[in-house]
């Protein structure tokens, strides 16, 4: 038996309070995209713990799914932060009202 | 399990948990407070080794294999090629700040939710409930990879070819966001079936190579474009 769960749910709580507070302070792009990969590891450390807490694979299996959209997710927006950049000559968050129609 | 805190654990376990708490919450500090991108990439990969060795403690092997070759292999060395081929790899200074209430408002915001998670998640006793009684249990012979692929094959197959058309969705839209706005992909090809782009006629026009053309009397050009 390895150490009890509500440890890992603590630490997941405080990882992914980290990364948000990133998201809302940071104005470099690809520093806010690294806070949401620190938020989405926060939530699948949640999962694994529950997975094992209460012993369903679903959670496993859920986190598998997470990679899956985190990899996606991390294509399309460094995409359109190449496109930004190529008019822009800039990464802050601040050059992304050219996006709104 | 009487309490979630003092179950039976031995000292090893403990250790082990500590260290990698550590080593993930200094790396998550990290990527908020380093100026450099790249060393924010690097705390990022410190983070999710850190993530990996949980999971390992937690039984979940082929996750943590997952995480290492698909996180800190695949999409760090993204962040890092889009860092190196933006050229953005340079000290910004985090003192300038336009909006002046934004990170004491944020920092409260922040403080205020993990204290209302914590002591939701500390007062109630939902989360050691009951045993699952609807999924695939996680203790099955072959171990958590044998469990995690017929799971995954069986209960989730839906999801997992709903994932392929995800993939494919992300490939496209890259490929889309990353052609030139004028032409085609390698710049040779220049028929213009976007006539709405005219204003980047400097930047299509300086062909495969990268768009060092770009000056900043070209970016006001550009600005007029858009409707």
């Amino acid at each position: 038996m390895s150490l009890g769960g509500a440890w890992y749910l603590g630490l997941a709580a405080v990882v992914f309070s980290i990364g948000a507070l990133g998201l809302l302070v940071r104005r470099n792009v690809l520093v806010m995209f690294m806070c949401v990969e620190l938020m989405l590891n926060a939530a699948n450390l949640t999962f694994v713990t529950f997975s094992r807490m209460l012993n369903d694979i679903g959670g496993q299996a859920l986190v598998f799914f997470t990679l899956v959209v985190a990899a996606a997710e991390v294509v399309v927006g460094l995409g359109i932060v190449v496109a930004i950049f190529r008019r822009r000559r800039n990464a802050t968050a601040d050059d992304f009202h050219i996006m709104r129609g | 399990m009487v309490s979630p805190l003092l179950a039976t654990t031995s000292s090893v376990d403990a250790l082990t948990f500590a260290i990698a708490a550590v080593v993930v919450l200094s790396g998550a500090v990290g990527v908020v407070v380093a100026r450099n991108p790249v060393h924010s990439a690097l705390m990022l990969v410190m983070t999710l080794f850190g993530v990996a060795v949980l999971f390992v403690e937690q039984q979940a092997n082929f996750l943590a294999a997952v995480q290492v070759i698909v996180y800190a292999g695949a999409i760090v060395v993204l962040f890092l090629f889009v860092i190196m081929f933006l050229g953005v790899d340079r000290e910004e200074s985090l003192e300038k700040e336009p909006l002046r209430a934004q990170r004491p408002l944020a920092g409260g915001l922040i403080v205020l939710g993990l204290a209302g998670l914590l002591l939701m998640g500390f007062g109630a006793h939902w989360s050691v409930g009951a045993k699952s009684i609807a999924g695939p249990s996680r203790n099955q012979p072959g171990g958590d990879v044998s469990a995690l692929g017929k799971s995954v094959f069986t209960t989730y197959l839906f999801a997992f070819e709903i994932t392929s058309a995800l993939l494919v969705i992300a490939v496209v839209g890259a490929v889309v966001l990353a052609r030139r706005p004028g032409g085609a992909l390698g710049g040779s090809d220049r028929d213009a079936d976007e006539p709405d782009t005219s204003g980047d006629g400097v930047t299509s026009g300086d062909g495969v190579t990268s768009g060092d053309a770009d000056t900043p009397g070209d970016t006001a050009e550009t600005e007029g474009v858009s409707p």
